[in-house]
């Protein structure tokens, strides 16, 4: 008889960080202390603290393991799996103030912190059911809502509970999920398509891998929602080859599935075929917007192609299809077993439900979180995050990854929804929410995310291709302090023409971090012109480091650590920085035992 | 998948065996499982109550889990039972055999078995 379940993170995070190696040592501590008939282990999807990680929890306690390596295995079994001593060491012990005071039980993870202010919908699953066994899934009523749909509802119920719910688009354009359906189904065709983007391409974001990896099913069971309610047979999920883990349980997902009956021919007996497969992308990040998405699937070069018409009218193979994205699927078989009232009554007037952030930079908590919509970023940074590690103030928060825009520290406590985010020049984005300090440089990140869309601008359209190339040559003169006030200027211009003209999405918002970063930071861009000056230090052209005669001992520290070999110096005397050598790496500063070196 | 009532049956079947996961039963019984609990024979008692609340269906209701020393190692194997809202009640010298009474007449029916806690023992 089983008595406890010990919960492995099998993600990719965790994955990366040694889990695969813990499930065998598990399994082997278990045997020899005969407890394998009374423990079970189980590989679950990501429970979001992936900094933490590998990520090991044991139930019924509930106790959330950190940082667990091979060598802790053996004492976790036989101190708290044979004796019911919990590890405190390895305990993840950042628990919310209030609990701790109260806390005569062992304190589960949902008193964290990290989770306390979480509401998980999407991720409802993730990091509690073992994703490779659709039993588990069903048992957490899944598949009911296909049930409920098959037997019990009208397509036109279907959409018109999603069109109450309020749920919109979660891939970042926050089209409302329902009236896409509701055009899809209106097309007559003889055959149609419903289609799930995983394409999941912006760079530090990772919500719709964890939702396949750790609850492949929900977007498995949604598809098929979905195709009753437009009158589709068939599905397709393009998905990164970039996510192994994500795909091979996505093959598993389906195979049981069609092993089960719930995909392929008279679902429930009600003679609904519905049937998926799966496509994968070769990780260019253009093949995220529909159309390109679409060309891809269909056998073709990934590029996009004017709108209208609209997928919904002439999409894959030029037949009615719909679109959505991976997290906004994860929502629908809850709607529509809970009820569109249920899930309006989270959210904002306008943004309804949960949305899924992937918390990535100068943040404590790297990792997965799941609000409602409408909290503030200082919910999220702060409170959830667990803050910006060092001491360091908070400057801007990056949403949207590179068709978004930055979020200064005056709309901290901004509510975050779809329409503040834009009313404030960002935007939603698929959800990677990315924080910075005061060591961010911002001419700097606006031209990182250039740099990217260079790279993946797919070249069909001139005001993309050529646009965003003349604007990263711009940036790139502007951080070697060799840019003028006109640049500024010319940018700027440059900007609104490359948003007016593109084709697609991608050149429509690839100009949307440079001009958030003016929007907010004008100042930072100024200072890069006219005083040749970066004040967070990261525009190497415009940095030097240089010895404080004074300060300096003469300890040779940094010579010996100078890769050039540019500073020079006799013992206990100051020593000097060729700045034609200087390649300013700061390694010197880094070894200085005396804070010697000035960076300026 | 022929019907829903297949579905419902894979999902009763499973649905506990993933409940220990939801940890918000109302219920926790808690076995002293240090090396004094495991000499005196915890291990029995603590595998009785683990089938016993599954025979009976209280898995949803009932959370079996185990601690450590309670510190009055001449009374083990001690079970502690805690409900909220109500004092918690600690039986003492437990076996297999007195789980099952404890399972019938305290978990279920929601009365103390009195003969077997600590209060009772000392006296």
């Amino acid at each position: 008889m089983i008595r406890a379940h010990v919960l492995i993170c099998g993600g990719t995070g965790c994955t990366s960080s040694g889990s695969k190696k813990l499930q065998s040592a598990f399994a082997g501590a278990l045997k020899e202390n005969g407890l394998s008939d009374e423990v079970k282990i189980v590989q679950t999807g990501c429970f979001g603290l992936c900094a933490l990680g590998p990520v090991v929890i044991v139930y019924p306690d509930g106790t959330f393991y950190s940082r667990v390596t091979e060598e802790d295995v053996a004492e976790i079994v036989s101190e708290h799996l044979l004796k019911g001593r919990v590890v405190e060491r390895l305990v993840y012990n950042d628990v919310a103030e209030d609990v701790k005071q109260h806390a005569d039980h062992n304190v589960s993870l949902n008193d964290t912190a990290f989770y306390k202010a979480q509401k998980r919908v999407a991720l409802r699953n993730c990091g509690v059911i073992n994703p490779e066994n659709i039993e588990e899934y069903i048992a957490m009523d899944g598949y009911a809502a296909l049930g409920k749909v098959l037997t019990e509802m009208k397509p036109e119920d279907v959409i018109q509970t999603l069109l109450d719910s309020g749920l919109r688009g979660r891939g970042g354009g926050g089209f409302p999920t329902g009236l896409k359906w509701k055009l899809a189904a209106a097309n007559e065709a003889d055959q149609k398509y419903v289609c799930c983007n995983a394409d999941e391409g912006d760079p530090g974001a990772f919500m719709d891998r964890s939702v396949l990896e750790g609850d492949p099913h929900a977007v498995l069971e949604a598809m098929a929602i979905a195709g009753y309610a437009i009158g589709a047979s068939q599905g397709y999920i393009y998905v990164r080859a970039e996510y192994p883990i994500a795909v091979a349980r996505l093959e598993i997902a389906i195979n049981q599935a069609r092993e089960y009956g719930l995909l392929g021919k008279d679902i429930f007996g009600t003679g609904f075929d519905f049937d998926i497969d799966i496509r994968l992308g070769a990780g260019a990040f253009v093949c995220g917007e529909e159309t390109a998405l679409m060309t891809s699937i269909e056998g073709n070069r990934g590029e996009p192609r004017p709108r209208p018409p609209y997928p919904a009218l002439k999409g894959l193979f030029g037949k009615p299809t719909i679109l959505n994205n991976v997290e906004t699927y994860a929502n629908i078989p809850q709607i529509i077993l809970k009820g569109a009232d249920w899930f309006a009554s989270m959210g904002t007037e306008k943004s309804k439900g949960t949305k899924v952030f992937a918390l990535g930079g100068k943040i404590t908590h790297t990792g997965l979180v799941e609000v409602p919509m409408g909290t503030t970023l200082r919910q999220v940074i702060d409170e959830i995050g667990g803050g910006i590690p060092n001491g360091k103030k908070f400057k801007a928060a990056q949403t949207g990854g590179p068709s978004g825009g930055c979020i200064p520290a005056e709309y901290y406590d901004i509510p975050i929804d779809y329409d503040n985010l834009l009313s404030i020049g960002s935007m939603m984005g698929s959800g990677g929410l990315i924080v910075m300090d005061e060591d961010t440089c911002m001419v700097d990140i606006a031209k990182f995310f250039l740099e990217f869309t260079v790279d993946e601008s797919c070249g069909k359209c001139t005001p993309c291709r050529v646009g965003t190339k003349r604007l990263l040559e711009i940036l790139d003169k502007i951080t070697k302090g060799d840019g003028t006030l006109e640049d500024i200027d010319k940018m700027e211009e440059l900007c609104h023409y490359i948003k007016q003209n593109s084709l697609c999405g991608l050149g429509q918002t690839a100009p949307n971090p440079v001009l958030s970063t003016l929007r907010y930071f004008r100042d930072e861009y100024i200072e890069h012109v006219t005083e040749k000056k970066c004040r967070a230090g990261v525009c190497k052209s415009l940095v030097s480091y240089s010895v404080d005669a004074d300060k300096c001992k003469g300890c040779t520290a940094c010579a010996r650590v100078c890769p050039v070999g540019a500073i020079s110096g006799s013992v206990r005397q100051a020593h000097k920085i060729d700045q034609s050598k200087c390649i300013k790496c700061g390694a010197c500063m880094e070894k200085c035992h005396f804070g010697a070196i000035l960076k300026r | 998948m022929k019907s829903l009532a297949e579905l419902a049956a894979i999902r009763d079947k499973m649905k506990d065996k993933v409940v220990l996961r939801e940890g918000t039963s109302d219920m926790r019984v808690v076995v002293g499982m240090a090396t004094c609990g495991i000499a005196a024979g915890a291990r029995p008692v603590l595998n009785a109550f683990v089938e016993l609340v599954n025979d009976e269906g209280l898995a949803g209701k009932v959370t079996v889990s185990q601690t450590g020393c309670i510190g009055i190692c001449q009374y083990e194997p001690v079970v502690e039972v805690f409900e909220a809202g109500k004092d918690k009640v600690t039986y003492v010298k437990m076996t297999a055999e007195k789980a099952k009474k404890v399972v019938e007449q305290h978990l279920k029916g929601g009365e103390v078995v009195t003969e077997y806690t600590i209060d009772s023992a000392k006296a």
